[in-house]
């Protein structure tokens, strides 16, 4: 790690002025930056901490949804949202491991997006809104491919807005050594219809599934999906899974994702 | 009943307490005053050679105190192999020179070439990014096949098509083999891998270099199984220091599986540094140097045949394997694939025709050397793979095909056709004992449970054997060791009776201290509490060689009862002496010397206080203390044997295997701490559903290791294994060891990778996909569905 500067704002305003100097970066919960930096693999100047601001922390309804501080612990997620969204209660009590769920955070996951997180398909199958020190940006407008958002520089995640659908569920299978998803899916099902976002399995990053979505949304049972399939060409193909494995997984976890919500 | 602290008592382990409080000292919570921090700079090209190394710009770095590179090493020794192996045409053993740094050429991603020692860590690091080595990348040499083809493309230039030897076992077999083959009624013939594993010690190495300019005395710190090899391989090959100028200390180890057995050029490093600078010098690697150097585990690509009547007897089996040692030779790199395992090829049956062929093969990875089990794995996999799918072909049920081949009870001592002779063992005691405890007539009604979940049940057995207590020096001398592998103890009754051991073995997980004092208290009928068990320090051990191969009880074990019993010897004259009775008629029985049919009688303690305080000795005939040492050599190895089974739920829809229940009956001979015992099988048993399972070395045609982090490189967890259910009361003791003991460390991991593949190609098979016959480790879940769909 290289010497950096520290520093922990109390508001909103500070932060975003402290993130306005040169070599400033967020930091959240740090599971993702700090072994980056271990590894003398980014080397920022000044971090400048997300977790001592009041108003990006914890869980609460609100006129979206459910309401949750960009710097919210997945843990406290887990355990806060359990009574009003279950789905995402589970999906956030399924990352990593007790040390990552009590310090990692849903602003740092959203924010750093990367292809195999969970939260990214949550956010999108949800049709979140992501709300940032300047401006409220749709799911469907901030996630961009691996690791790209719609976030600009200076700009920082505040809260994430959850609409509550009528059902939902989220099935992940686990990547075998890292435990990230191999492929995981989110299936929402609102009055107007069902969203259903993929995560873990594209070359795109995140993404949503339009023609289950459609037979989904005409009905809604896993049976829905026979015929159905990805394109195996938009998968990943690593040492974990063939291109092909992940398409099918894709389409197994959708169906599960419908009988369990 | 055993008292609780003697032999046969489940023992609490005594050094947990230090462990699992934080209390534990390994190498790296030693800091020595003054010391300096080396950081290694490691190739990362596979394969390349060293043009130019600049290190002018890193040297005037702030805190620098030394950079050496592989020129600073080129006029010392090299890090030789501890065993020689002829090719079968008596070819000699290609043995490239090991280098502390790499000189003239990298040759794997993780090559040390240089290193620099700082003040600090960060200051090193900083320095060691600083270094410009200019590195012509060559193309590197990652698939073994490509790696014996291709004779312009080498690892070291000298060696011809990369192949260290051609080994056969037994070679004056190979022809009746041959023949029995082109007779036979039938052939099953199997293609497979033994998949490279990297060691994951939960300590990583680390080394601490101090030289003492006063004395002129080296101390090294190390994270070692075996202390006093890696003293003579430093002293006698490599830096040349004179063995009584040397102290090496192996503390609490934190894990070694083999990969802490070598020397490696890290300590030499700080050695060196250490006297350039009159200060102490230390290393500590992080995770990811050592998913990079670290000596690997396993990596065999084998083409295995057995022949058989139609009723299943075996006639004769025939393998041919390519054995990867990675870039340079390890110190038992060469025995690992040969003679710990062409001679396990026999198994536990009694296949009348052996013919084990393998090639040794220079590639631009790290070093291959040892790990759990140690090329007996390899041979069970190997042998357990195709036993079951001839009893598929032949439609032979599992255990049955097994029960015919296996060895009788009657047949021991039983000399197998690949060079060992098997003391004693019941093959078939341990295959009832599992046919009983994992209920294998409730599998039809489980596998139906699980049918109405979604989910194919599988069975797998594998009934198995090692050798271990590794080994007469004699035989082991015959087949081209270059170490004697007997081992040592000494045991100090102090003048209060309390007493210290000092073994030869060391400890680094598997509770000597605790097992060790069970053993001696029992002998000498004094509480274990009194007993303190020293290991790990050369300067005051014996000369012993270390604790791998299941050897530590076995053979230092032995040598330590030995000791014991010269102590009982000893005592029995002082006894003479103080009670005035011929030796003859002292008796030695629950800690007193009596003198036979009378009630005099002196304890332990008056005997080991008059040894210190001896006023009126007959000086002549008796010597004052009360100290004996001894060394032991055994007679043969040590077999223990057992039979396994897995079942495994496969998600067919996923390709997901999830291991339900692992069932172990184990003949480890007698057993002195039952819990200690259970342990190790549940370790050797997680580690094989590891390998079986998920653990994946990977590197890619540039020779970049894929799976380099815990990100891509799968561990077994908790939530990975079942609770197992082990037995080990199939005893039939060993018949050269004084306790009758054979080993249980390696058990588990040699025994269990075949269970759980055969279970998973038996729930597919009777999931109805009857073409899939064999998937290579580890069974993945997209290999699974790759096969399922292929
Ligand atoms: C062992 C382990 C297992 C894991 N398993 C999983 C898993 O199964 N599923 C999963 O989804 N994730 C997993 N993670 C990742 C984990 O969820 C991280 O916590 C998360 O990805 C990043 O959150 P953080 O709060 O730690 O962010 P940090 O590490 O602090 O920051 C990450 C990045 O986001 C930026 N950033 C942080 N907060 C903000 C913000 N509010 N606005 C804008 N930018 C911001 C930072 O500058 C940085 O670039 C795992 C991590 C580890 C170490």
């Amino acid at each position: 790690m290289y010497n950096f500067e520290f520093v922990k704002p109390a508001s909103i305003a500070e932060a975003t002025a402290a993130l306005e100097s040169d070599g400033a970066q967020a930091l959240s919960g740090g599971q993702t930056l700090l072994p980056t930096m271990k590894q003398r693999l980014a080397a920022p100047d000044v971090l400048v901490s997300l977790t001592g601001i009041a108003e990006m922390q914890g869980v609460c309804l609100g006129d979206v949804g459910l309401h949750i501080g960009a710097a919210t612990p997945h843990a406290v997620v887990a355990r806060e949202a359990a009574a009003h969204y279950p789905a995402l209660a589970k999906l956030a009590g399924g990352i990593g491991d007790p040390a990552v769920r009590n310090r990692g955070t849903i602003g740092g996951s959203v924010a750093n997006n990367d292809p195999a997180a969970c939260y990214p398909s949550a956010v999108l199958a949800s049709g979140a809104t992501v709300v940032t020190n300047r401006r409220r940006i749709a799911a469907d407008d901030y996630f961009q491919g691996l690791f790209t958002t719609a976030l600009e520089e200076g700009e920082f995640i505040t809260q994430v807005l959850f609409p509550i659908p009528q059902k939902a569920a989220y099935v992940k299978f686990n990547q075998p050594a890292s435990r990230f998803a191999l492929a995981a899916v989110f299936v929402a099902k609102f009055a107007d219809g069902v969203r259903v976002a993929v995560t873990g399995a594209s070359n795109g990053g995140v993404f949503r599934w339009a023609e289950a979505e459609a037979a989904l949304s005409a009905n809604f049972s896993a049976d829905a999906l026979a015929g159905l399939s990805v394109d195996a060409d938009d998968m990943i193909s690593d040492l974990h899974g063939t291109a092909a494995y992940r398409a099918n997984l894709v389409k197994v976890l959708t169906g599960r994702a419908v009988s369990a919500a | 009943m055993p008292k609780d602290d003697g032999i046969g008592a489940s023992t609490k382990r005594r050094e947990d307490i230090r462990f699992l409080t934080g209390k534990g000292r390994y190498t790296a919570d030693i800091n020595l005053r003054d010391q300096a921090i080396a950081v290694f700079v490691r190739s990362e090209v596979a394969h390349g050679r060293i043009n130019s190394i600049d290190t002018a710009a890193a040297a005037a770095m702030p805190g620098v105190l030394a950079i050496m590179t592989g020129a600073d090493f080129a006029s010392v020794g090299g890090n030789p192999a501890g065993w020689y192996v002829a090719s079968r045409d008596g070819a000699t053993m290609k043995e490239p020179k090991r280098p502390v740094l790499a000189h003239g050429k990298v040759r794997h991603v993780g090559d040390a070439y240089a290193v620099v020692v700082a003040e600090t860590l960060e200051q090193a690091k900083d320095a060691a990014a600083a270094i410009e080595a200019d590195i012509t990348e060559l193309p590197a040499i990652v698939n073994m096949a490509d790696a014996v083809a291709n004779a312009d493309n080498r690892v070291h230039d000298e060696i011809e098509n990369n192949v260290c030897f051609d080994w056969g076992w037994i070679e004056d077999n190979r022809a009746a083999v041959d023949a029995a083959f082109a007779s036979a009624p039938h052939v099953t013939t199997l293609e497979l891998v033994n998949n490279r594993l990297v060691p994951n010690a939960m300590e990583p190495r680390a080394s601490i270099g101090d030289y003492d300019p006063g004395t002129q005395d080296y101390k090294l710190y190390t994270t070692s199984q075996n202390p006093h090899l890696t003293r003579l391989l430093i002293a006698a090959f490599v830096l040349g220091i004179p063995e009584n100028k040397l102290t090496v200390i192996a503390p609490d180890v934190g894990g070694g599986f083999g990969s802490k057995i070598y020397h490696y050029g890290e300590e030499a490093a700080v050695l060196a540094a250490s006297k350039a600078l009159n200060r102490p010098v230390k290393w500590v690697a992080e995770r990811s140097e050592s998913f990079l150097s670290d000596a690997h585990g396993r990596d065999h690509v084998t083409k295995i045949q057995l022949a058989l009547e139609k009723d299943g007897t075996f006639l004769a089996l025939r393998t041919e394997t390519m054995a990867n040692v990675g870039a340079y030779l390890s110190n038992f790199a060469t025995v690992t694939p040969t003679f710990l395992h062409g001679t396990l090829m026999a198994g536990p049956y009694k296949t009348p025709l052996v013919y084990v062929n393998v090639k040794a093969v220079f590639t631009n990875t790290a070093p291959v050397d040892a790990y759990r089990g140690a090329g007996r794995p390899e041979a069970t996999f190997s042998i357990e793979r195709v036993v079951d799918m001839a009893a598929d072909e032949l439609e032979i049920d599992k255990v049955e095909i097994r029960r015919k081949n296996l060895i009788g009870a009657d047949q021991f001592p039983y000399t197998t056709p690949v060079g060992l002779v098997y003391d004693i063992g019941n093959y078939q005691a341990t295959l009832d004992k599992l046919i009983e405890l994992g209920d294998l007539a409730g599998f039809e009604k489980r596998a139906s449970e699980s049918k109405a979940r979604g989910k194919l049940r599988g069975l797998g057995l594998s009934t198995w054997i090692e050798a271990c207590g590794i080994a007469p020096s004699a035989l082991v001398g015959a087949l081209g060791a270059r170490v004697g592998l007997f081992d040592a103890a000494t045991v100090r009754v102090n003048a209060t009776g309390s007493i210290s051991v000092m073994t030869g073995a060391h400890s680094h997980g598997q509770g000597h201290e605790t097992v060790f004092a069970q053993v001696v208290a029992e002998r000498l009928g004094i509480p274990a509490t009194s007993i303190d068990i020293v290991h790990g320090d050369t300067s005051k051990i014996p000369f012993g060689m270390g604790s791998y191969g299941s050897r530590s009880l076995a053979v230092a074990g032995s040598a330590m009862v030995k000791a014991v019993d010269k102590i009982i010897a000893k005592g029995k004259k002082i006894a003479a002496h103080m009670l005035e009775a011929s030796e003859n008629d002292i008796v030695f029985e629950d800690g007193k010397f009596s003198v036979t049919g009378t009630d005099k009688a002196k304890t332990f303690g008056e005997i080991a206080f008059s040894a210190y305080v001896p006023h009126n000795y007959p000086l002549e005939t008796l010597e004052p203390g009360l100290e004996e040492s001894a060394f032991y050599d055994p007679a043969n190895f040590t077999y223990p044997a057992g039979a396994y089974a897995c079942e495994v739920e496969v998600d067919a829809e996923t390709g997901q295997v999830t291991v339900a229940s692992f069932t172990c009956a184990d003949d480890f001979g007698n057993v002195m701490n039952p819990m200690i015992v259970e342990g190790q099988v549940h370790g050797g048993v997680g580690q094989g559903i590891g390998q079986a399972l998920l653990e994946n070395t990977s590197y890619d045609e540039n020779g970049q290791l894929l799976t380099a982090s815990y990100m891509d490189y799968a561990m077994p967890r908790t939530t990975d294994v079942p609770f197992y259910t082990v037995d080990h009361s199939c005893v039939t003791a060993c018949t050269h060891n004084p306790l009758g003991v054979k080993g249980c460390g390696e058990a588990g991991a040699i025994g269990s990778p075949p269970a759980v593949v055969n279970a998973v190609v038996d729930a597919l098979q009777r999931g109805g996909y009857t073409h899939v016959k064999h998937i290579d480790m580890p069974v993945s879940p997209s290999r699974v569905w790759s096969a399922i769909n292929g």
